[in-house]
């Protein structure tokens, strides 16, 4: 793998509008990407391993829980901030932002925000320390696009609930040690259960041979008749849209994670393009090159400012579901469009692991598919500005 | 053992250098400013010394408000509190006289600055500093160990190691050596939160005259190409050396 050479595209001096705190948390985490993940993601991604290495680095700078308060042992940081860190860890790898995502967004969230004072003391310090890693279940074997079709589901055994089903496509699932897992009770209504490995009869088998997310281990959550404590259910919100709620904040730094793979992927093209010599001139004076390059970086400047707006909207705490959809849906398809005309610009170079180009696009498949698929997101859109749901 | 780190804010090293105003001034627009990197590892054998030894640590920089994102790093790796004086760095002498005076008024056993600073490449500071304070010195410094009030230091010297015995207060000028590269810390979330609520006092400088004052900058000559000669083909290289470079 070449050296880590990335220097951030900044085309409307997007730079004036961040704080100096914004600059120095995305500086510390694009220095910690080039120091820790850069020099071994590419082997991660080859062997199809999720680098465990890398855990406790992500922990220390502060990537697990950036917005949970300090008193629970995050760093009380704003969105904007949460949007950088997640822009700088996919700038390395989309597979190792998906795991800060699912700690933060998804288990780290919704016990802060569904959670009991016992549960937010027990659970929230330890997730930020990794001590503790989490993951979300939500998607079923039949239920994807749509969870409200759920079937997991739990019942009242008066001391405890059991709870029963399967939850496939899980990111972090084979290793991790707690999972926020959304199952139906009698009534059929969805609820929030923190599911503890150790528990009986509760599995976790890998998922392999993916082509994508090669670094980050998914895999499938299994429930046979497991004894759930009743202290571990969620009482703060039930309803698909307590899952949402998780989802509105993972998505939210995907729109700014898909930047960050995107930024790689111009960066590198850049600059082969300009050492690259082929009839006499670098690649880069070529007429068809540029249209390449200037596309990207228009592009990548339209999802910078897209995700900016977006992260004011989110700290005023006015951002809409819709809004949300929005960005993601826009932001990763920009990025794996980019992947794509970035790897051409390469040659034969661009389908090697020499460079990170081919794994971010074939990363991106995937994200463009999870936390909502990009059709689903249109639909989101569609059904916000005619008000009629057009899912079913 | 109270410490003060001397930061210098420097363009980082990758940026290019222009100058305006006639070849005067060095061209700031579009520089990204960093810690010193001589001053992060004094910086990080610092914090060494306040997470093993209790130390207390105190950093101070000469320079505008501009400095201060830089400072801020530094109270985010781990610093305890923050002196800046408010005016430009004029030379090393004016710098000098600056920290001397913060490091008299804070009554600090321990003073690390770094051999040189990359900007202008001085090599003055410490010395300068030392010999106003009558402290003791130990530049080009590359190990520092202390035990109550007496201290160990390597310096690096032309072909070697020296090793020294001195006793506190001291000024060091120090290096990479101090602490590696890879000990070299990265401001963390939390630290950064923290940072906001640690002590940035603003001073105002103390009267002195620079010692010394530029009339001109100049970029070294770009460097000429480079000819590739094959190993097996000597006669091209003594052709090459007699008749194009003149050297043989
Ligand atoms: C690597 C990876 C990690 C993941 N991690 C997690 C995780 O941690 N936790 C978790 O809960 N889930 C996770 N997922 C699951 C992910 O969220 C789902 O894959 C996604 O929601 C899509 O569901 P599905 O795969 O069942 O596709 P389906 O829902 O079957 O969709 C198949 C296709 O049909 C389209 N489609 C579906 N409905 C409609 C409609 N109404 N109109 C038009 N088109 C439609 C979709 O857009 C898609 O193109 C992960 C997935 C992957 C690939
Ligand atoms: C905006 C700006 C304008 C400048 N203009 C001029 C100018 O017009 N003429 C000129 O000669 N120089 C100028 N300087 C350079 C400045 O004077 C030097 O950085 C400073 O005097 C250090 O001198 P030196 O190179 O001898 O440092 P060195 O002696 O090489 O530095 C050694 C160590 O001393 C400490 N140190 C050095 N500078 C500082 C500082 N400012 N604050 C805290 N600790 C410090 C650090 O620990 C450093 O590692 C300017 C610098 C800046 C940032």
């Amino acid at each position: 793998m070449k050296p880590d050479l990335f220097e951030s595209p900044d085309y409307f001096m997007l730079d004036d509008l961040l704080s100096e705190e914004h600059k120095l948390v995305r500086d510390a985490t694009r220095q910690w990407v080039k120091r820790s993940v850069s020099p071994i993601i590419e082997e991660y991604a080859q062997k199809a391993e999720f680098p465990k290495e890398l855990l406790g680095g992500l922990a220390e700078i502060g990537a697990f829980g950036p917005y949970i308060p300090q008193e629970y042992g995050g760093a009380g940081l704003d969105q904007i901030s949460y949007g950088l860190i997640m822009q700088e860890i996919e700038r390395g790898d989309s597979g190792i932002r998906s795991t800060a995502s699912v700690q933060s967004s998804l288990v780290m969230y919704p016990i802060f925000a569904y959670g009991t004072e016992e549960q937010k003391k027990k659970f929230l310090p330890k997730l930020a320390t990794g001590d503790l890693i989490g993951c979300f279940g939500l998607t079923e074997p039949d239920h994807g696009s749509n969870p409200s079709g759920m079937v997991t589901n739990f019942k009242d055994k008066g001391d405890h609930y059991l709870l029963n089903g399967a939850k496939l496509w899980i990111s972090n699932s084979p290793f991790a040690d707690i999972a926020v897992v959304w199952a139906k009770n009698e009534e059929g209504r969805i609820h929030g259960l923190i599911v503890e490995r150790g528990m009986e009869g509760f599995s976790t088998p890998e998922t392999h041979n993916k082509w994508s997310l090669r670094a980050s281990a998914t895999g499938e959550l299994i429930f046979d008749n497991v004894k759930v404590p009743k202290e571990n259910l969620l009482p703060g919100k039930n309803g698909l849209g307590a899952p949402l709620g998780c989802l509105d904040s993972a998505r939210y730094g995907i729109a700014w994670g898909a930047i960050g793979a995107a930024m790689d992927c111009y960066d590198t093209a850049l600059r082969y393009a300009k050492e690259r010599v082929q009839f006499g001139r670098p690649i880069a004076a070529t007429q068809l090159q540029q249209k390449k390059l200037a596309e990207m970086i228009t592009e990548i400047t339209k999802a910078q400012l897209l995700a900016f707006r977006l992260g004011q909207l989110k700290n005023e705490g006015k951002a809409t579901t819709a809004q949300i959809s929005m960005a993601k849906r826009n932001n990763v398809e920009m990025a794996i469009k980019i992947a794509r005309e970035a790897r051409q610009v390469l040659g034969g170079m661009g389908i090697t692991g020499e460079y990170s180009i081919m794994r971010h696009m074939m990363n991106l498949e995937s994200v463009i598919t999870y936390e909502g698929t990009h059709d689903i997101h249109l639909l989101i859109t569609g059904a916000d500005i005619t008000g009629i749901p057009a899912f079913s | 053992m109270k410490i003060l780190v001397c930061i210098s804010n420097v363009p980082d090293t990758t940026s290019k250098i222009n100058f305006t105003e006639g070849d005067t001034k060095f061209d700031t627009s579009g520089i990204q400013f960093v810690i010193n990197p001589n001053d992060e590892f004094g910086l990080t054998r610092a914090m060494w010394f306040k997470e093993k030894q209790g130390a207390t640590v105190h950093v101070a920089t000469v320079g505008e408000a501009s400095t201060e994102p830089t400072i801020r790093k530094a109270l985010a790796i781990g610093a305890d509190e923050a002196i800046r004086v408010d005016a430009a760095p004029a030379d090393g002498f004016f710098v000098a006289r600056q920290l001397a005076e913060v490091v008299k008024n804070g009554g600090y056993d321990l003073v690390i600055a770094g051999r040189e600073s990359i900007d202008y490449n001085g090599g003055m500071v410490p010395g300068i500093m030392a010999a106003l304070l009558d402290m003791n010195f130990v530049n080009t410094c590359i190990s520092l160990e202390v035990d109550g009030n007496n201290a160990t230091a390597v310096r690096e010297i032309d072909g070697g190691k020296e090793k020294v015995s001195t006793t506190l207060p001291l000024i060091i000028g120090g290096q990479k050596g101090l602490v590696e590269e890879s000990d070299l810390r990265i401001p963390n979330m939390r630290g950064i939160m923290m940072a906001r609520q640690k002590k940035l006092n603003v001073v105002p400088p103390v009267d002195a005259t620079p010692a010394t004052k530029e009339t001109r900058f100049e970029k070294p000559a770009p460097k000429g190409e480079v000819k590739l000669v094959d190993a097996d083909n000597v006669g091209e290289l003594v052709e090459l050396l007699h008749n194009e470079a003149k050297v043989i």
